[in-house]
C-alpha cells in the first residue's frame, strides 16, 4: 500500500520529466516499445513532455503522425497485435472521442473475442483537467469513458512518483491501458527516486492517514483533498486521503477499509459528477462499508456543464479545497 | 472591384492585423488565457474569400478564427470581449478565442477539433439544398485538417450529393510543428479533390485580389454544379499558438515569406496600379488603430459573466 510519494531528502523532478524517464527507461529495456502521436518528435508535444526522446531513439521509435487520430490509434493497435508495444500520445483527452472506436471496439475486445489467442499490449497516454482557459473542447476529463469498457485498464497518477511507476507497469502489461495525466500537474516538482521501480495496478495509496473522515480522490484532486485535509486539521478533524491510482482494476478493499475506519467518506474526482467515476467509487464504499457509515457517502465532481472559457465561470466548475472543507465539515456535523 | 470596396478591403486587412497584434499583447500581459492562434500573415485569404460571398452564404472555420470573424462583419469590440471572457463577447464569454460565432452575420463559428467542422459545413449545404435556397457554404480549414478522415468523408459526400459547399484550404504549410510534406502524401492539397472527381484550383494566398477572383469563380461553380476545392497557399508569421518556440522552421523561411506580406503587396498594388494615394491608405490605418483601441477599452470595461448564469445555454429552454 503506502508508497513513498514524498521524501524530503530525495530527488525532485517535474511530473513531465517523470513520464519522460519512464518512457526512456522502457524504450532502452525493450526494443518493441515505440511512441506514436502528433507533434511528439521534433516538437516534443505541446507540454514538452517527450523532449529529448527523438534524439536518443530516432524517428523510427518516436513517430510523428499527421492529424489522424482514428488512423494512428488503429495503426498502433494493429502493431500491438503483432507483439509491438506502442505508447500512443493523444494530445488532449478530448480527442479520445475520435479514437474511441479503436480503443473501445478494437483494442478492448480483441483478446476476449479471439478466445485469448490475440493480445493488444498498448498504452494510450492522454490528459484531462480544466482551468487552463481552453474552453469546452480542450478541457474535459473523460476517464469514466474507458473505465466503463471491460477489457481496458485505466490509471490516473496523482504524484510524480506514481506517474513514473504506473507508466512503467503499463508498458509491461499485456493489456490495453489508458493513462490520464492532469495538464495542470505537468510542471509540478515532486519526489522520484533515482533507482528503478514500478507500481502495481489495483493498489490504492493512502496519501495521508486520518481518523475522522475519508477523502477518496483521483489525479489532481488528490492535491485538493490534501489541502482540504490541512484545513480540516486546523479545526481538529483528521482526514484520511485515499488515492485509488487505477480505476481499473480498482482496489475496493482499501477504500472500504478506510471508510469503515472513519465512518464518513467523500469522493472527489474531476470528471462530470453525473454517471461518472465518483458514482462508482461512492457505490463501492456505500456497499462495502454500509454498516460502519455514520453519514451518506458524498461526492464532488466537475459540474455537469461544458467547461466555459470565461475564467470567472470556469473556476466555479471544479472542486476546490474550500468546497471539500465545507462538505467535510457538514458531514462531520461541524457547521 | 470598385474603389470603395478596395479601400474597405484594405481597411479590413489592417484591422485584422492590428487586432491580432493587440491580442498578442494582451496575452503576454496575462489578460487573455488559454489558446491564441493568430491570423497574422493569412489576412488575404479570409478577406479575399469572404469579400466574394453574398450575405446569404454561410461561413464556417476552425479555431484560427479572429480574422474570418472580422471579415464576416464582427465588431472588434465583441471579439476582444470574447477573448477576455466577458459577458459582452460574441459568445458571451463561453467560447473564447477558438469559438467566435455570430449567426446573424452568417458566421457559423470557429471550431477546435481539427476537421470536425467539415461535415458540419456539408450538413449546412445539405439543408440549404433541401430548402431550395441557392446559398453556398464557405468552409475554411488548414492543410493539417486534410489528413483526418472527416475531410475525406465530407468531400466525398459533398460530391456524391452535389452539395453547395466551397471548400477553402488555407495551406500555411504547417499543422502545429509538422510541415505539410511530413504529414500529407501530396503537399499540393488541391490534388486531394481529384480522387472525388471534384474541380479545384490553387491560388497565391498572399494576394487578396487573386483570392477574391478565384473565390468568385469557384462560387459560381458551387451554386450551379456543386462542390469545389480552393487551395490558398499562405504562411502564418507567428507561432501556431502563443508560446510556440517554432523550432520546426528556419528563420530564413519566415523572412522569405515576410517579404510577401499580404498587406504590403496589396498596398503596393493600390498605390501603383489602382490610383490610391498614400494619404488615403494611411488614414485607413489610423482608423483601424483607433477602432482597436476603443474596442479594447469596451472589452475591459465589460462585466464578467455572473456566476448564477453558469448553467444558462446548457439546454434550450
Ligand atoms: C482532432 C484534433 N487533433 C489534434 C488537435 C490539436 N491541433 C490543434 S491545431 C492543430 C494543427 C492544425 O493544422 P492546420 O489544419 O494546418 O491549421 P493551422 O493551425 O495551420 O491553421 C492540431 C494538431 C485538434 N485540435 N484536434
Ligand atoms: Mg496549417
Amino acid at each position: 500500500m503506502s508508497t513513498p510519494s514524498r521524501n524530503p531528502n530525495g530527488r525532485e523532478i517535474r511530473f513531465s520529466q517523470a513520464i519522460n524517464e519512464a518512457l526512456a527507461e522502457e524504450m532502452r529495456r525493450d526494443p518493441t516499445v515505440f511512441i506514436i502521436g502528433e507533434d511528439i518528435a521534433e516538437a516534443g508535444t505541446p507540454f514538452k513532455i517527450l523532449k529529448g526522446l527523438v534524439e536518443e531513439f530516432g524517428t523510427d521509435r518516436v513517430i510523428d503522425t499527421p492529424i489522424s487520430e482514428p488512423g494512428f490509434c488503429g495503426i498502433a493497435v494493429g502493431a500491438a497485435m503483432t507483439g509491438m508495444r506502442p505508447v500512443v500520445d493523444i494530445m488532449f483527452g478530448d480527442f479520445l472521442t475520435l479514437a474511441l472506436d479503436q480503443i473501445a471496439n478494437q483494442a478492448a475486445k480483441v483478446h476476449y473475442m479471439s478466445g485469448g489467442k490475440l493480445k493488444v499490449p498498448i498504452v494510450f497516454r492522454t490528459n484531462m483537467g480544466a482551468t487552463r482557459r481552453s474552453a469546452a473542447q480542450h478541457s474535459q476529463s473523460l476517464h469514466a469513458w474507458p473505465s466503463h469498457i471491460p477489457g481496458l485498464k485505466v490509471a490516473m497518477p496523482s504524484t510524480n512518483y506514481d506517474a513514473k511507476g504506473l507508466l512503467k507497469t503499463a508498458i509491461r502489461d499485456d493489456n490495453p491501458i489508458v493513462i490520464f495525466e492532469d495538464k495542470m500537474m505537468y510542471q509540478a516538482m515532486g519526489y522520484v527516486p533515482e533507482e528503478e521501480y514500478t507500481i502495481p495496478f489495483g493498489v490504492a495509496d493512502i496519501k495521508r492517514v486520518g481518523e475522522d473522515i475519508t477523502l477518496v480522490a483521483t489525479s489532481s484532486m488528490v492535491q485538493v483533498a490534501l489541502q482540504a485535509a490541512e484545513m480540516l486539521a486546523e479545526i481538529g478533524l483528521s482526514a484520511e486521503v485515499v488515492d485509488p491510482r487505477t480505476m481499473v482494476p480498482l482496489d475496493r478493499e482499501t477504500l472500504i477499509q478506510s471508510a469503515k475506519k472513519t465512518s464518513r467518506a467523500i469522493v472527489i474526482d474531476e470528471g462530470h459528477q453525473s454517471y461518472g467515476v465518483s458514482a462508482e467509487l461512492a457505490s463501492v464504499i456505500a456497499d462495502g462499508a454500509f454498516y460502519y457509515l455514520d453519514a451518506p457517502v458524498k461526492r464532488m465532481g466537475a459540474m455537469d456543464v461544458p467547461v466555459p472559457f470565461s475564467p470567472a465561470l470556469e473556476d466555479i466548475t471544479v472542486p476546490t479545497p474550500e468546497k471539500v472543507l465545507e462538505m467535510a465539515k457538514a458531514l462531520c456535523g461541524r457547521v | 472591384m470598385e474603389k470603395e470596396k478596395l479601400q474597405s478591403l484594405y481597411y479590413e486587412m489592417v484591422l485584422v492585423r492590428r487586432l491580432e497584434e493587440k491580442s498578442a499583447n494582451l496575452y503576454q500581459q496575462g489578460r487573455i488565457g488559454g489558446f491564441l492562434h493568430l491570423y497574422i500573415g493569412q489576412e488575404a485569404v479570409g478577406s479575399g474569400v469572404i469579400a466574394a460571398r453574398q450575405a446569404k452564404d454561410r461561413v464556417i472555420t476552425a479555431y484560427r478564427d479572429h480574422g474570418v470573424a472580422i471579415s464576416c462583419g464582427m465588431e472588434p469590440k465583441v471579439v476582444f470581449a470574447e477573448l477576455l471572457g466577458k459577458e459582452t463577447g460574441c459568445s458571451k464569454g463561453r467560447g473564447g478565442s477558438m469559438h467566435l460565432a455570430d449567426v446573424k452575420l452568417n458566421f457559423w463559428g470557429g471550431h477546435a477539433i481539427v476537421g470536425a467542422h467539415l461535415p458540419l459545413a456539408a450538413g449546412m449545404a445539405l439543408a440549404d439544398k433541401y430548402r431550395g435556397s441557392d446559398a453556398a457554404t464557405l468552409c475554411m480549414f488548414g492543410d493539417g485538417a486534410t489528413n483526418i478522415g472527416y475531410f475525406h468523408e465530407a468531400l466525398n459526400l459533398s460530391m456524391v450529393w452535389k452539395l453547395p459547399v466551397l471548400w477553402v484550404c488555407e495551406n500555411n504549410q504547417y499543422g502545429m510543428g509538422t510541415s505539410v510534406e511530413r504529414a500529407s502524401a501530396v503537399s499540393e492539397i488541391r490534388q486531394k479533390a481529384s480522387c472525388y472527381g471534384m474541380p479545384s484550383e490553387r491560388v497565391d494566398g498572399m494576394d487578396v485580389l487573386q483570392v477574391y477572383n478565384a473565390t468568385q469563380k469557384a462560387l459560381e461553380h458551387v451554386r450551379k454544379e456543386g462542390p469545389f476545392l480552393l487551395e490558398a497557399l499562405t504562411y502564418r508569421y507567428r507561432g501556431h499558438s502563443m508560446g510556440d518556440p517554432e523550432r520546426y522552421r528556419a528563420i530564413d523561411e519566415i523572412e522569405k515569406w515576410r517579404k510577401d506580406d499580404p498587406i504590403g503587396i496589396f498596398r503596393e498594388k493600390l498605390l501603383a496600379d489602382l490610383g490610391f494615394s498614400e494619404l488615403t491608405l494611411d488614414e485607413e490605418e489610423l482608423r483601424a488603430e483607433n477602432v482597436i483601441e476603443e474596442a479594447v477599452q469596451f472589452a475591459e470595461a465589460s462585466p464578467d459573466p455572473a456566476s448564477e448564469t453558469l448553467f444558462d445555454y446548457l439546454y434550450v429552454e
